[in-house]
């Protein structure tokens, strides 16, 4: 406990060094902007401003990125509240109350709640991750091949289920990025995979490229067409503070929701989405007044934005302790800090103590400045949404493509953002989740490495991976939530994707 | 046709192509597996997944629902971003953005030629200015050092 604190002043000591706090400030700044913006979210923020942090050393990147991804968060309830467009798949269940509040009058209250909601959120689970990175980065040094297999199983696994749609579409989304991810010189064998004499692709697709094609200029391809814009509500300053009466209604919400969301975080492959659904359901099942979800219940927006501002540090334990991101935001982050000459995993404590602990400083310092910046600038931030989309999208498109083309300073990666584009306009058509792809373009490297690891070590039996124990539960969870996807198949019962996309049709 | 069946026929023949293509690589063996192994096996998980997708597809959305009435605009964003790709290192990284963005705000968006013109030099010269100068990522130049 007191090694904890000892390296948590460590951390300070680095995080509150002007130079440092700076870029902080700046993340969390760009961050906001970027979360406001409609559609863009926070893997295409990160992916389009990923090449700003070039110049800097590995501690200032790294604080600055985490800075733009808790500021993407905070920012995507700004329009989910106010345009009931949600900058992200997790804002969708925000969008549900907090857009009713705001038809209601009520936007003010509803922003403020939202901000102290993730505020809470973001400061309680940051300490659940400095106690909790540690113990799981000494316990994953007893990982092996087998074990580090059936975890990136699981958590593709995962995601699969926590898909909107069908397991069955997640699954065959997942299976198609790591398809992508088998493109490059294989580890092993020194083999040009399906490269087709483009040596760019040496080392693999980057994830930059297909995580701004799918997501950013799927968006604007879908959207540039739109006909009418929805409707902007804008709050006035002195509107912003929720009654005594909200402030009640939120409270247990905001808890109930922190302690969920970092839960639910942690588990690698789960998407923020689950945390928000689960909450927004466990809050109606304990409300007095059930029949107001809906119609702006104060405990629709609690819950659910406080349990997606957890999940966000939750998804860091995997990434921090184990070097495997549990979504694709934390792959982005994974790359970034590949990119300045840092491998995550068990051995970063005890390696880089300064860089470990100031990023987990400068989260505690990165919710201040977002509630500062929330409360007072909300005005501000939906200024934005007056810029008209058709003058908005060409310079996203703009940024896009500098993002993209600066990553290796290459034109195939501006071809392959091209090609996921219209990848990703065609699935999102279909009724197809793209994100899948980009975590198994992420993993596949790492999944292929421990499969064939795994079987070299066991003399090819695959009995390795139900022998080992730490392999064995992984593995069972994952049957298990296979069970459960196939559950509506066998019975009448609707499963939580069906009642989900119900809720969000009515 | 409904959606589910067209998108399971198309995953199944990525699948097929992704087998196909392998067969130029060792596939090895159980205790040794070959560079062919792993894309092999996410083949064959593909195209069963692409044939379960078909298979359960049957009450779907039908394609013809499917509203594509953004094409148009979809097309030309496609376009510019393809002499994005085409021009950056040919033309140079001012000239090739000046372009695109010209062409989405004043072509496509018909916006009025003052505020096109203004945020085409804006976004161009000043994200070149930002990027390359100010941040020291290299952006390409092109022959008239544009």
């Amino acid at each position: 406990m007191l090694e904890t604190f000892q390296n948590l002043a460590l951390g300070f000591s680095v995080a509150l060094a002007p130079g440092v706090l700076w870029y902080g400030f700046i993340g969390c700044l760009v961050g906001t902007l970027v979360g406001v913006l409609p559609g863009v979210g926070p893997l295409a923020g990160i992916s389009l401003l990923l090449p700003v942090t070039y110049g800097l050393d590995a501690t200032r990147a790294l604080v600055m990125l985490a800075g733009i991804y808790y500021g993407a968060m905070y920012g995507g309830s700004t329009t989910s509240i106010l345009m009931r467009i949600p900058g992200e798949a997790a804002s969708v269940m925000t969008c549900i109350d907090g857009y009713a509040m705001a038809r209601k009058g009520r936007a003010g209250p509803a922003l403020t709640i939202a901000a102290v909601g993730s505020y809470v959120a973001g400061t309680v689970s940051v300490l659940a991750l400095m106690f909790l990175a540690p113990p799981l980065a000494a316990f994953a040094l007893r990982f092996g091949p087998p074990e580090y297999f059936s975890l990136l199983l699981l958590g593709l696994l995962v995601l699969a289920y926590m898909n909107t749609g069908s397991m069955l579409k997640g699954l065959a989304m997942a299976g198609l990025g790591l398809l992508l991810g088998m493109i490059g010189i294989d580890q092993m064998s020194g083999y040009f995979r399906f490269a087709y004499g483009v040596t760019e692709l040496a080392d693999g697709i980057g994830v930059v490229p297909v995580a701004v094609g799918l997501f950013g200029l799927a968006e604007i391809l879908l959207t540039a067409g739109q006909a009418n814009p929805p409707a902007v509500i804008r709050p006035r300053l002195r509107d912003l503070l929720p009654s005594r009466r909200e402030w009640r209604e939120a409270h247990w919400p905001i808890w109930r929701g922190t302690a969920l969301g970092f839960l639910i975080g942690i588990i690698p492959g789960s998407a923020h989405v689950i945390s928000t659904f689960v909450s927004y359901a466990i809050e109606r099942k304990v409300s007095k007044r059930p029949e107001e979800f809906g119609q702006g219940a104060v405990a629709g927006v609690a819950g659910p934005e406080s349990a997606n501002n957890a999940a966000t540090s939750g998804a860091f334990v995997p990434m921090l302790a184990l070097g495997v991101p549990g979504v694709p935001v934390a792959a982005l982050l994974l790359a970034a800090m590949m990119v300045h000459g840092v491998t995550p995993g068990p051995l970063l404590i005890q390696q880089d103590p300064r860089l470990f602990w100031g990023f987990i400083a400068s989260m505690y310092v990165g919710n201040v400045i977002l509630l500062i910046l929330n409360l007072p600038l909300v005005g501000l931030f939906v200024n934005l949404l007056r810029v008209p989309y058709p003058v908005l999208y060409p310079i996203v498109l703009v940024c896009s493509i500098l993002g993209v083309y600066a990553v290796n300073s290459s034109v195939v990666d501006v071809w392959i953002m091209l090609a996921m584009g219209v990848l990703g306009y065609v699935l999102r058509k279909l009724d197809f989740e793209t994100a899948p792809i980009v975590l198994g373009l992420v993993l596949a490297p790492m999944m292929e490495l421990s499969l064939r690891q795994s079987l070299a070590m066991s003399g090819g039996s695959y009995a390795v991976f139900v022998t080992r124990p730490i392999s064995v539960v992984l593995l069972a969870v994952g049957l298990a939530l296979v069970v459960l996807a196939l559950r509506p198949l066998l019975s009448r019962t609707l499963d939580w994707r069906s009642r989900l996309e119900e809720g969000v049709r009515s | 046709m409904t959606v589910d069946r067209v998108a399971g026929m198309a995953l199944v023949l990525i699948g097929l192509a992704a087998m196909w293509e392998s067969r130029v690589f060792p596939l090895g063996s159980l205790h040794r597996p070959g560079p062919a192994y792993m894309p092999v096996l996410l083949a064959a998980l593909l195209i069963l997944f692409g044939s379960a997708v078909f298979a359960m597809g049957s009450r779907g959305r039908r394609l013809v629902e499917v509203g594509w009435w953004e094409w148009r605009h979809a097309v030309a964003i496609f376009g510019a971003c393809a002499f994005a790709a085409w021009g950056l290192e040919r033309l140079g990284y001012r000239v090739t953005v000046g372009v695109v963005t010209a062409v989405l705000l004043l072509v496509v968006e018909r916006k009025g030629w003052a505020l096109g013109l203004a945020l085409t030099v804006v976004l161009a010269w000043g994200s070149f200015f930002v990027f390359d100068t100010l941040l020291r990522v290299p952006l390409p130049r092109g022959p008239f050092g544009l």
